[in-house]
């Protein structure tokens, strides 16, 4: 029963930054039909960036409050430049070339990037711990929790929510799912298809590059996470189907559970029983969970 | 290039290549081997890459291909190079024959996450298996040629010497194939697969039978990378492995299967000088020259050889 309890919070708290990091790599899969490898240092830039700057705020004495507001403005924008660079630098020249090409470009971006990140910050960990112990721990009905992990859980949701609300109920977000819907055709509509890009590019690296400072406190920021991140974000989008909200939320709780599961129970396991659930997922269902079957060609 | 051209191209290749093999110093012999082996992977998934399967996890049958040679060298006492590519063959076939029946009912990005996912669950299972070393892995002894007991540097030419008489026999074995009916099917394939069930032929068989050639490739190099380094590891199941494959496949251009080899020969050199002279930023030295490549030359480096062939050279 107590390591029930422990398996559902910890796999609760995976669940809240694996779903950060998925939501960008979904919906810029979703919008731009690039499966983003380079989303992996976006987390990796996130993560750096926010340590870093937090630990010079610390060592500089100021207080703790101002440290969570430092940590995800670093996320955002470095995210921000980032995402904005790659696209408008790179990406904007290869649209319409196949997927498969794409995801090399994302993958030499990656390759690349990981270089940078190895060339600005070293090879030494980072560690952000004081956002994380400042808070303290609650006890609720017995058990411990961090509260910055509760904080984590409730700032996922609110993204979720967020681009739920985004994409169903404005003006811009109903766009968008025209251009995911038929991208030749809205263009003829007079809907500047190409800022979109830029546009969805942008917010999905902000959103892993977020995912990345707010994970850096919780983390030892060291080079390699961006590798580890993409196996698993890669893992949830697919398992809830590549291109959807609700995909990201349940493939993320999926995941975060089997992975706290696999670790709690039987560690030997951990990343084979993830990818396990992937391959069960994917012979059931190819387009994942939340995924809609294309159409065949006659 | 004439229709005549490519096997006696490929036989002088090994004309040229062989005494070569003898005379240039080891890394360099080393370095081609490699290149050799990797390539070997990249000519299978050239093959399954025209009748449509994009496979990003051949670093699946690549590490199986290794694992089953070291682990027989190790285990069985078993040591023969030649005994050895025939046993990871075998496994190659056994796995892909059962795996393949599931992953070709899938296209596209589908059977790519799917092939990709599999070789994952490999690699995660590997990584925390202790008795097989975890993420360091084990080493090999030095193999023995049919019987043939050389010295280490001896044996390194010798291994060249088969990997690159493996390498081109399976480039023009294959160049076969892919004019053979079961290959030219594959490719219709890819244009239109419910006219050709509509043709009579059975698109699953050919897609299933390309798949297993696939494997067996992939299982092959994956010895004589084993044998080449004396050293595995649960890297050869990652899926940046499988990735430089897909990347190799689509630098060299799918127009050519000997393409693959010149293609990863010239990979691995370029990886391997950038290793030796900028150790901390190769990674960005790599991704740039596929940076390049894919911006300059849309259609692999064969379309360099094969202009004006028109639309063969096309991914």
């Amino acid at each position: 029963m107590q390591q029930l309890v422990a398996i559902l919070i910890d796999g609760t708290i995976y669940f809240s930054w694996l779903f950060i990091v998925s939501l960008g790599l979904t919906l810029i899969y979703g919008v731009m039909k690039i499966l983003n490898i380079a989303h992996g240092s976006f987390y990796a830039l996130g993560a750096y960036a926010a340590a870093s700057a937090v630990g010079a705020w610390f060592a500089a004495g100021l207080p703790a409050a101002g440290s969570y507001l430092l940590l995800a403005v670093c996320g955002l924008a470095i995210g921000a430049a980032i995402g904005f660079a790659v696209e408008r630098g790179l990406l904007r020249r290869m649209y319409g070339r196949d997927e498969v090409v794409m995801i090399l470009v994302t993958y030499a971006v990656f390759l690349i990037l990981e270089d940078v990140i190895k060339l600005v910050w070293g090879v030494n960990p980072y560690l952000a711990y004081q956002p994380y112990t400042a808070l303290g721990r609650i006890a609720i009905g017995g058990i411990g929790f961090a509260v910055y992990d509760l904080i984590l859980l409730a700032l996922a949701l609110a993204m979720g929510f967020a681009a739920w609300f985004t994409l169903n109920r404005t003006r811009y977000g109903r766009l968008l799912l025209v251009v995911i819907h038929d991208r030749e055709i809205s263009s003829a509509m007079g809907i500047n298809v190409a800022r979109m890009f830029t546009v969805t590019f942008t917010i999905g690296a902000m959103l892993g590059a977020l995912g990345g400072a707010v994970a850096a406190p919780g983390i030892s920021v060291v080079p390699g996470i961006g590798v580890d991140i993409i196996v698993l974000a890669f893992a949830v989008s697919v398992i809830g189907g590549l291109g959807s909200v609700a995909g990201a939320a349940i493939g993320a709780l999926i995941v975060g559970l089997t992975r706290a599961a696999a670790i709690h129970l039987v560690p030997e396991v951990e990343l084979f029983v993830i990818y396990a659930v992937m391959a069960i997922v994917l012979a059931f269902r190819p387009e994942g969970l939340f995924g809609r079957p294309a159409a065949r060609k006659i | 290039m004439a229709k005549l051209g490519t096997h006696a191209l490929l036989l002088a290749a090994a004309v040229v290549l062989v005494p070569l093999g003898l005379v240039l110093p080891t890394w360099l012999v080393f370095l081609v081997t490699i290149g050799l082996a990797k390539g070997l992977v990249v000519i299978g998934l050239v093959v399954m890459m025209r009748a449509g399967l994009v496979s990003f996890g051949q670093g699946l049958y690549y590490g199986l291909g290794a694992y089953s040679a070291g682990l027989a060298a190790n285990f069985l006492g078993l040591n023969d190079a030649v005994l050895l590519l025939v046993i990871g063959a075998a496994v190659g076939i056994v796995v892909a024959l059962g795996l393949g029946v599931l992953l070709v009912r899938y296209r596209q990005i589908f059977f790519a996450m799917l092939s990709l996912a599999v070789s994952m669950i490999l690699y995660g299972a590997l990584v925390r298996s202790t008795a097989l070393g975890s993420t360091d892995g084990f080493n090999l002894p030095p193999p023995t040629f049919l019987g043939l007991a050389p010295d280490v540097e001896t044996g390194r030419r010798i291994l060249f010497v088969l990997a690159l008489l493996l390498a081109l026999g399976t480039a023009s074995l294959l160049h076969r194939f892919t004019r053979s009916p079961t290959g030219v099917l594959g490719e219709a394939i890819v244009m239109n697969e419910i006219r050709v069930e509509y043709l009579g032929a059975s698109v699953s068989r050919v897609l299933l039978i390309t798949y297993v050639i696939g494997a067996i490739t992939a299982a092959l190099g994956g010895v004589l990378v084993a044998l080449a380094t004396s050293h595995i590891d649960p890297d050869l199941a990652f899926w940046t492995t499988s990735g430089e494959f897909v990347f190799v496949a689509i630098l060299s251009g799918t127009g050519h299967v000997a393409a693959s080899l010149v293609g990863m020969v010239l990979f691995e050199t370029v990886r391997s000088f950038a290793f030796q002279y900028s150790p901390y930023t190769w990674q960005m030295v790599v991704g740039t020259a596929m940076l390049l490549v894919i911006v300059f030359l849309p259609y692999g480096l064969w379309s360099l050889v094969s202009r004006g062939e028109g639309r063969s050279a096309r991914p």
